[in-house]
């Protein structure tokens, strides 16, 4: 039983609180102050948003982030100088920075995974990064069930996976395949079309419609997820979304003149590239559905379904496993991480019961 | 950390942006990226939602509870109003459904019902402390849960507490002392004075002071509205300082000036509800509604309620961490207390198996017992039809007996009286004899 479908929507209104007589009121009450209140609360308490990039080097992904948030995050790594021999496994970076807009400061926490898929034999190169995201989990449940807890929890759980697919213009590989069946049930994911410039708009296309038919006939629920609309407004928007994923994206950071105009763009002999322009790619699409429109929800859904699911997975593993090699406790969190198959046996036969059930 | 968690001041927000170590510095933007939406999507997806707010109004019968709520949205909520007979306190609890342009509230309005009536007011605060935890300790089983719907999760813990004081003009009473300071460590109380239009102006001033150094004095900590925020910071400290606000309830409207208003009407002038100078009615709405709703609930649940749930925990058995300083599982103190709890249940059931054998084995002791009684009376009542079956057959035999030997004496004589009458004369003086012995 897949939980994601399984479990109704997360934001849903009250469907379980009593019938209750609806009041008329006669006048003015003011009942309407409360959502000024609501905002004077978040813009003092600030924001955290973490987001994760994924995919094989070379495909744009620390440019990328460098275009969605207008700022340097990080130093894109140039091709052949720097770095050295590639790592030999999977490590994981992350950057943390204090954005500020009109007043309204945002923590953002961005991920890297270099290494990913670059080795010869990429078998089971989504563990660590499972590991990772099951590890901020963790920390959160840790968190949760003190005695004494803190105010505001910090939040550092993954709050959207952004996966980019090489734009190969045929379909999905195994490895993408792979990686992004087992992600989808731990965290969103919104996969794009990288270095999207490399494929006519015809090829986009095609492209997109192949990759479609990938997702749907693996079962990977990409966000935004199908099952979590509420209202027919969500489902239009939405569908509107999920018909243009994965986004086909460019990403740049130097700025060029157009038109008079300065605009971010890469520059080729042929032409320049405008990131910002709807003809030429979708980033503004991404940028409006990661930023604009969707952060709260990507957040809600993140701590209302994923995190839940893995508190749930974590309480009923602890519960069932007798004590011995394969006890796991709450507190003292082990030093591997649960949802890999340990040693123990009783933990294998767990973990593959639970893998049965999604 | 654990300063934080009790601390209310403006820094708390940024040390977990600033925690030291981290190195977070801020990144200029070059652009305008989009994310100052934010605030609106939260508002968009709370509104969704909806909201909830619950108000516990105590105080004594009569003081207008009940009109008061009516007043302040501006609706009429059902109910009756309750009789002075109470044998104890008790809480009525009604919850409607709001909604003023796209905002939804789900108004829970609990009200005391026979608080202050009976002679012995000792144990009235129990009842609604009760109750309050009672909201707690659902919300805590919930949060608790392995599978739980916290989001959909209907929240029924007491936000405010209105407690109205009785207009005497003098001080606080023993009892709403004692009340106040039980509740002042579960919920915010707001005192108000009810029906304030019996106190003239002068005396509420100095009835205000009095019952505000009464607090203090006795420690009872009431609900500041919060000063931290600039926006809000000189409303609320204005506000701080009229407290307890004095009210005057009222859904008629009357007609004055060219304007229909609520008020009450006396033959020596009318109470405006809504007149500033008259009562503090607006301002308590403002307070409470306008300007502070989303705090009241903020409070409730990061200071009352972790407070609750700490002192639950820590009364169940659990500890953050054990002498030697590792840290505790939840889980094993979680399995520990499952185990305690299932061997107590195998304890009760086999108690219960035990009294039921028991009864069992009793009831058919009784039940022999009674068919004993049954087979004897039986027997006797056979032997005693026996008896009178014997005696009537005796009684029969010797009818016989007699029947029969008057028979025999009947052909005897008939003999006789064969051979007499050959014999002559004798006979007929035998038959005399037989006639003389017969009878």
């Amino acid at each position: 039983m897949d939980p994601l479908r399984r479990s109704p929507s997360p934001c849903s209104s009250r469907a379980s609180s009593p019938r209750t007589p609806p009041c008329e009121m006669l006048g003015f009450v003011g009942i309407e102050a409360v959502l000024d209140q609501l905002k004077i609360k978040a813009m003092k308490m600030g924001f955290e948003f973490n987001i994760m990039v994924v995919g094989q080097s070379g495909l744009g992904k620390s440019t990328m982030v460098n275009t969605l948030f207008k700022s340097k995050m990080w130093k894109s790594t140039p091709p052949g100088l720097g770095q050295g021999p590639m790592p030999q496994t999977l490590q994981l970076h992350s950057v943390t920075h204090v954005i500020e807009e009109k007043g309204l400061k945002l923590k953002l926490t961005v991920t890297d995974t270099p290494g990913f898929g670059d080795q010869i034999n990429n078998d089971k190169c989504w563990d660590p990064i499972l590991g990772y995201i099951n590890e901020q989990y963790e920390q959160y449940l840790q968190e949760e069930i003190l005695i004494t807890r803190q105010r505001y929890i910090p939040d550092t759980r993954v709050h959207c996976c952004i996966y980019f697919v090489p734009p190969t213009g045929h379909c999905l590989r195994p490895l993408d395949i792979e990686f992004l069946q087992r992600l989808c049930r731990t965290v969103n994911v919104v996969p794009v079309i990288a270095r999207a410039d490399s494929l006519t708009i015809e090829e986009r296309e095609n492209f997109r419609r192949r990759i479609q038919h990938n997702l749907k006939t693996h079962c990977i629920d990409v966000y935004p997820q199908k099952c979590f609309d509420e209202d027919i407004s969500d489902k239009i928007l939405n569908s509107k979304i999920r018909d243009r994923i994965p986004f086909a994206v460019v990403g740049a950071d130097r700025e060029h003149l157009v038109n008079g105009k300065c605009v971010l763009g890469r520059k080729t002999k042929w032409g320049i590239i405008e990131v910002e322009n709807m003809a030429h790619c979708e980033f503004a699409l991404l940028r409006d559905l990661l930023i604009r429109s969707h952060l709260q929800d990507l957040k809600d859904i993140t701590h209302n379904v994923h995190y839940e699911n893995y508190r749930v997975c974590r309480l009923n593993e602890s519960h069932m496993l007798p004590r011995g090699p394969g006890w796991v406790n709450l507190a003292p969190a082990p030093p591997s991480v649960p949802t890999t198959p340990g040693p123990s046996k009783a933990r294998q036969k767990v973990h593959n019961n639970f893998t049965e059930e999604w | 950390m654990e300063a934080e968690a009790n601390s209310g001041s403006p820094e708390d927000s940024w040390a977990f942006f600033q925690r030291p170590g981290e190195g977070c510095r801020t990144v200029p933007l070059a652009g305008h990226v989009g994310f100052d939406s934010l605030p609106d999507q939260l508002v968009n997806k709370s509104v969704s939602q909806g909201f909830c707010f619950n108000i516990l109004c105590v105080g004594e019968t009569g003081l207008g509870k009940s009109t008061l709520m009516d007043t302040l949205f501006n609706t009429k909520f059902e109910g009756e109003p309750a009789t002075h007979t109470q044998p104890g306190v008790q809480l009525r609890s009604n919850t409607y459904d709001l909604q003023e342009s796209n905002v939804g509230l789900k108004l829970t309005i609990v009200s005391t019902v026979g608080f202050g009536d009976q002679i012995n007011k000792e144990d009235s605060y129990k009842p609604i402390v009760e109750f309050i935890d009672a909201q707690f300790e659902a919300y805590l089983q919930e949060e608790l849960k392995i599978r739980r719907v916290l989001h959909t999760y209907h929240d029924s813990r007491i936000h405010a507490c209105l407690y109205f004081i009785a207009p005497t003009g003098h001080s606080l009473k023993s009892l709403d002392l004692v009340t106040m300071k039980k509740l002042d460590s579960k919920v915010n109380i707001i005192p108000i004075i009810a029906k304030s239009d019996a106190i003239s102006k002068s005396e509420l001033t100095k009835f205000k002071i009095k019952i505000t150094s009464e607090l203090v004095s006795n420690g009872v900590q009431i609900y500041q509205f919060p000063t931290d925020d600039e926006s809000v910071a000189e409303i609320n400290g204005t506000m701080n300082a009229h407290l307890p606000f004095a009210v005057i309830g009222s859904t008629e409207e009357l007609k004055i000036g060219n304007k229909m208003m609520k008020a009450r009407q006396y033959p020596w002038g009318t109470v405006q509800v809504e007149n500033e100078a008259h009562c503090d009615f607006v301002k308590l709405r403002e307070m409470l509604i306008r300007v502070n709703m989303e705090d009241l609930r903020e409070q409730t649940h990061s200071r009352h309620y972790e407070l609750y749930r700490r002192c639950k925990l820590e009364e169940m058995g659990f500890k953050d961490t054990d002498p030697d300083s590792k840290p505790f599982s939840l889980q094993e103190t979680y399995e520990a207390k499952r185990n305690e709890f299932l061997g107590e249940l195998q304890k009760k059931e086999e108690e219960m198996r035990q009294m039921f054998v028991q009864r069992v084995k009793e009831k058919e002791a009784e039940l022999k017992e009674a068919e004993k009684e049954l087979h004897e009376k039986f027997d006797r009542l056979k032997k005693l039809h026996q008896d009178e079956k014997k005696k009537l057959e005796d009684k029969k035999k010797s009818l016989d007996d007699e029947v029969n030997a008057f028979k025999q004496r009947k052909t005897a004589a008939e003999l006789l009286q064969s051979q007499g009458s050959q014999a002559g004369g004798s006979q007929t003086l035998k038959r005399d004899k037989e006639k003389k012995n017969f009878f």
